[in-house]
């Protein structure tokens, strides 16, 4: 990050190089229910990435060692697909699904009310199918949506989002390029109704006036994607037909 | 949804959602007070009954609780007991002295094993999720015959349906013995082609018992119902 400053991220009108302004989202649709064999699923699209997550349980957690006599636990899995991005993704676990798949599980387990379920455990899997900068946002997103449609009791749906800075200005949800050769980026799992953060993560430097306003684009941002949220779960299941 | 409230708009809420304020009622399930607010805790139908506000999940796990009467099937046999599959996320556990026959230590495979099906009653939960059954009670025994249908445990209560109505109805149409486990598990038995109506009409129960359009969805399918003495 920084370190590429001939790259122009920022038109001479203010705009940016995809037409948005500079506290402006990227368009997003929620499907809840994508996959009948899971307990709980969702389907995000956040700008071109494309996530899907699976909810599977509660059950009995294995092996015993990692239960918890008072509460269960949260086994999330993060994974982009190997034809996600434009160059071939080995398969499999690596360090940065580690990370992912972790701060991903600590977050949610913030949310969800463990002590529901102890001894047990409830699997999440995050399938990344297109990358485009923000995977982790999307796929907590689709981890609330999924946790919420298998009927996971929780304090509040988990809303992921970022911020970060390009040439010097903060801007709302980066793409692919204002990732890449930006100067900051700062993902956020938000309860909105709450106002609590459930995780922040930061990747460069911001000042505090920056991160104030980087926050509060967070902020507006995850009232936007709850009110889609909300709206998915409400279409799958509005009518009576479930 | 099963218990609806007659006549009132019924209300979706989502986690996090504010149903309203607290002021001097009582908060039931899937749901919890949060700055004298109610809030929904799952995704599901809010309902007010007594003072007290609770929400109905549109999905759940089955959670065993002591008196439930279940279709379990056998996982695991051990010398002395037996571990059942409960449609829940711990197994049961069904020992010896709880079973309907005299049972020897080392012979409890003589009695029942793995995959075999019996109607059996949860006689103890404990905080930790373990589940004891029992199968001395009336009615409790080894399901030798018929099929097994699993449906969504928030549907059971639409199968059944006021006072057992639809249930006692779809027994009568197919002429088929039909039980509902409240673990979402409903055994069928009866002759095939009866056996394949009753299963049809279960679905459709599961899918829209709750509906108005229920009583002639379920009339329509009844026109398809095997005559009796037909097998």
């Amino acid at each position: 990050m920084g370190g590429y400053g001939d790259v122009k991220l920022l038109r001479d009108d203010g705009l940016r190089l995809d037409g948005r302004k500079i506290d402006e989202m990227r368009p997003i649709e929620i499907e809840a229910g994508y996959l009948p064999a899971a307990d709980g699923s969702a389907w995000v699209k956040h700008g071109l990435n494309i996530a899907v997550a699976a909810v599977y349980g509660p059950m009995e957690a294995h092996p015993r060692k990692i239960q918890r006599q008072d509460r269960c636990v949260i086994d999330v899995r993060y994974n982009m697909a190997p034809f996600s991005t434009s160059d071939r993704i080995r398969p499999g676990f690596n360090r940065r699904s580690r990370e992912i798949s972790k701060v991903t599980a600590e977050a949610l387990e913030s949310v969800v009310i463990c002590e529901r379920y102890p001894r047990s455990k409830i699997r999440v899997e995050i399938e990344i199918l297109s990358a485009e900068a923000g995977t982790r946002c999307a796929g907590i997103t689709a981890a609330a949506v999924a946790l919420a449609d298998a009927g996971i009791p929780m304090r509040d749906l988990l809303v992921g989002v970022a911020s970060g800075k390009v040439e010097g200005v903060v801007v709302l949800d980066l793409d692919k390029a204002e990732d890449n050769y930006g100067q900051a980026d700062l993902p956020v799992g938000i309860l909105p109704n709450t106002g609590e953060i459930a995780f922040l993560q930061m990747d460069g430097d911001l000042s505090p006036d920056e991160f104030n306003l980087a926050m509060k684009y967070n902020f507006k941002a995850a009232a936007e994607i709850h009110e889609i949220m909300v709206d998915a779960l409400k279409r799958r299941y509005e009518g009576g037909e479930n | 949804m099963s218990q609806g409230q007659t006549g009132a708009e019924l209300r979706l809420v989502t986690p996090g959602m504010a149903i309203g304020p607290l002021s001097g009622k009582r908060v039931g399930s899937g749901a919890l007070a949060q700055n004298e607010q109610i809030i929904a805790t799952r995704l599901g139908w809010v309902r007010e009954l007594n003072d007290t506000v609770s929400v109905d999940p549109i999905n759940s796990t089955y959670m065993p609780r002591s008196g439930d009467l279940i279709i379990a099937i056998v996982a695991e046999v051990r010398n002395n007991l037996w571990f059942m599959n409960v449609n829940g996320p711990f197994q049961g556990l069904l020992p010896m002295s709880l079973a309907p026959w005299k049972v020897e230590f080392g012979a409890a495979r003589q009695h029942m094993g793995i995959g075999d099906v019996v109607m059996a009653r949860v006689q103890e939960v404990d905080e930790c999720h373990n589940v004891v059954l029992t199968m001395k009670g009336v009615g409790l025994r080894r399901l030798n015959e018929g099929i097994i249908v699993t449906v969504p445990v928030n549907h059971v209560d639409r199968i059944r349906g006021d006072n057992n109505e639809t249930l006692l109805r779809l027994r009568e149409i197919c002429d088929c013995r039909i039980m509902v486990g409240d673990n979402g598990r409903v055994w069928i038995d009866g002759s095939a082609e009866g056996t394949s109506w009753a299963r049809s009409a279960i679905t459709l129960a599961s899918q829209s018992g709750h509906k108005l359009s229920f009583e002639a969805e379920l009339s329509a399918l009844e026109n398809d119902a095997p005559k009796r003495g037909d097998a």
